[in-house]
Parts: structure tokens; sequence; C-alpha cells
């Protein structure tokens, strides 16, 4: 501690001589201690020390950063740590994809309907030849818009009233 | 030495005591398993992580540290967190994926809602069941074709 320079909160915690080329001192500054305290209680000092020293010194900044990361996290979740969020997140990416699977099959759909005249949408047909045909092909076009939509099947049953009843006109 | 060793007392090269916190969950068929965790950790600090919790959550405890000294030994600069900075990136994407295609389903369903009522228009056709009887179709009436033989 020559030169009346502080040391780092890494050798105040460890009650010793803060060297001019301390490992610690870049990235764990005196005026914030907690930092150092809980990488410490998770990793341990000589552990950090290591893990550093095998980086180059442009990437230590980072690590140290997600180790104090890590250890945040292991503190609140002294079970989990990280990987409870890990898992929370994966979690998140699945129900994501899901609705964007269910999303994009109904854009097809929409896609699919809109191929079709504007007639064959409302169910109608063009110009009728005689009212039995255009109400069968009404009944056939209406069938496929529930399938595409996947509506459930009670619809159908007011579907099958008119086929029986047309046998009425025969 | 007791030959049926955990692999952390065998790593420590000491005494297993029948009483070994690590016993039951660093086995000594994994050795790897309890290096990790020591290189990361130290023994000391997955000792006292383990003690301070209860007996239930020990297990779940020591599968995340292997699986987080695991990250750390395979990304030394980020670990663990740079999955997790992956998968919030990968959740934004969705996000804004999904927020574009649910704008281009409103946007389609409208043009095609436009289109319909445009040929009723145009062709003067359909029963008066298609839209309600004040010109706004409603899903009820729309789908409700038993109006057809009143």
């Amino acid at each position: 501690m020559g030169g009346g320079s502080s040391p780092c909160a890494s050798c105040k915690l460890l009650r010793r001589r803060c060297a001019k080329d301390c490992i610690f001192a870049p990235y764990f500054p005196p005026d914030d201690p907690h930092k150092f305290a809980i990488v410490h209680k998770v990793f341990g000092a000589s552990n950090v020390s290591k893990m550093l020293q095998e980086l180059p010194v442009h990437q230590r900044g980072d690590a140290v950063n997600s180790l104090v990361y890590e250890a945040n996290a292991r503190m609140r979740d002294p079970v989990y740590g990280c990987v409870g969020a890990i898992s929370y997140l994966q979690n998140q990416v699945s129900q994501l994809q899901m609705q964007l699977a269910v999303a994009q099959a109904e854009i097809l759909c929409i896609q699919m309907q809109q191929e079709q005249s504007p007639a064959a949408m409302v169910g109608l047909p063009p110009p009728p030849q005689d009212e039995k045909s255009s109400l069968l092909l009404a009944t056939n076009n209406f069938n496929n818009l529930q399938q595409c939509f996947g509506f459930a099947s009670t619809s159908s049953n007011v579907m099958q009233d008119p086929l029986k009843r047309e046998s009425l006109w025969t | 030495m007791n030959s049926s060793r955990c692999a952390a007392c065998k790593h420590l090269r000491r005494r297993c005591p029948s009483d070994c916190i690590f016993s039951p969950y660093f086995p000594a068929n994994n050795p790897r398993r309890f290096a990790y965790v020591h290189k990361i950790y130290g023994a000391s600090n997955v000792g006292k992580i383990l003690q301070d919790l209860p007996v239930s959550r020990r297990a779940e405890a020591a599968d995340s540290l292997y699986y987080e000294a695991y990250c750390r030994i395979k990304d030394p600069v980020y670990g663990c967190v740079g999955l997790i900075t992956i998968l919030h990136q990968q959740i934004y994407d969705a996000q804004c994926q999904l927020a574009r295609i649910q704008a281009e389903i409103a946007a389609l369903s409208s043009q095609s809602q436009s289109e319909v009522q445009q040929y009723r228009q145009d062709e003067n056709v359909g029963p008066s069941f298609l839209p309600d009887q004040n010109g706004v179709p409603n899903s009820t009436s729309y789908y409700d074709i038993s109006t057809w033989f009143d």
C-alpha cells in the first residue's frame, strides 16, 4: 500500500498488501466491497485469481462481471443459482415457439382462403344452374372453411339438416 | 484407504467418512463431476453450500453447481451467463417475429373482410342472413346457416 493509494476491495477483505500488479485491483475497486465479498463467498479468491490469470487481459473485465452475476444468482437461490433462470428462459422460448407455429398456421389458412374467389368465401356460387347444385356447392365450401379453422363439429349438425331437407325437393 | 471412497475424497486424497457430505452427490464412478466443481468453486465452498441447505435440496444444488462449473470450463469468460444472454436474444427475436405475424394476420383478415363486402356490393348477391340487419357482420349470424331455410 505504498504511495498512499487505497487497497482494492479484495485486498481489504483479505487483509493483505495490495501490490501494484494486483490482479483484482482493476475489477474490484475499494468503493464497492460487496462485489468482491460475494464473489469470494461463492467461488473463493484463489479460484477467481486462477480464472483471471488464465484469461487475456482484455477479457478479464467481462469474466469478472459474469462471475459477479453468477455469484449473485447463487446467493439469491442457493439451490439452483443461474440454472433456475436458464430453465425459466428456456420455457419462455418454447412457449413463444409454439405461439409462432400457431400464428404461422393461421396465416397460411388465411392465405389459402384468400386464393379462393370472394363468392366462394361467402359460400355462394356464381349464378346457380339449379337450386340443388347451388346448395351442395355452398355446403362444400362452408365445410372447407370449417376444416380450415378447425371449428367443432357441432355446427356441422346444422349442415346435415339442409342435406336431409334436400330430399324433400326431389 | 477405503476403496469405496466418493469421487470428492478420492480427488482430495483423504478418508471418506460415513457422513461425508459429498458422497451422495459425487459418486466414485463419475470423477469428472467433482473435478469440475472443485476447479471452479473449491471443495470447501461446495461443502459449505451443501451444508447450508436441507438434505432434500442438496442433490439439485449439486447438479446445478456441476452444470454451472461445466459451463464455466467450456466458456471461461461468460460461463452460463453466455447462455442466459443467448436465451434473452432468442426471446426478443421470437417476440418481434410473433408481433410481425400477428400484424400480418390482422391486415390479411381486414383485407379479406373488405373484399367480401366489396363483392356483395358489386354483385348485389347473398341472402340477407350474411351480414346482420345492421350491415355489421358478426360471427354468430355469419356461420349460422339455419336461417337459409326460414
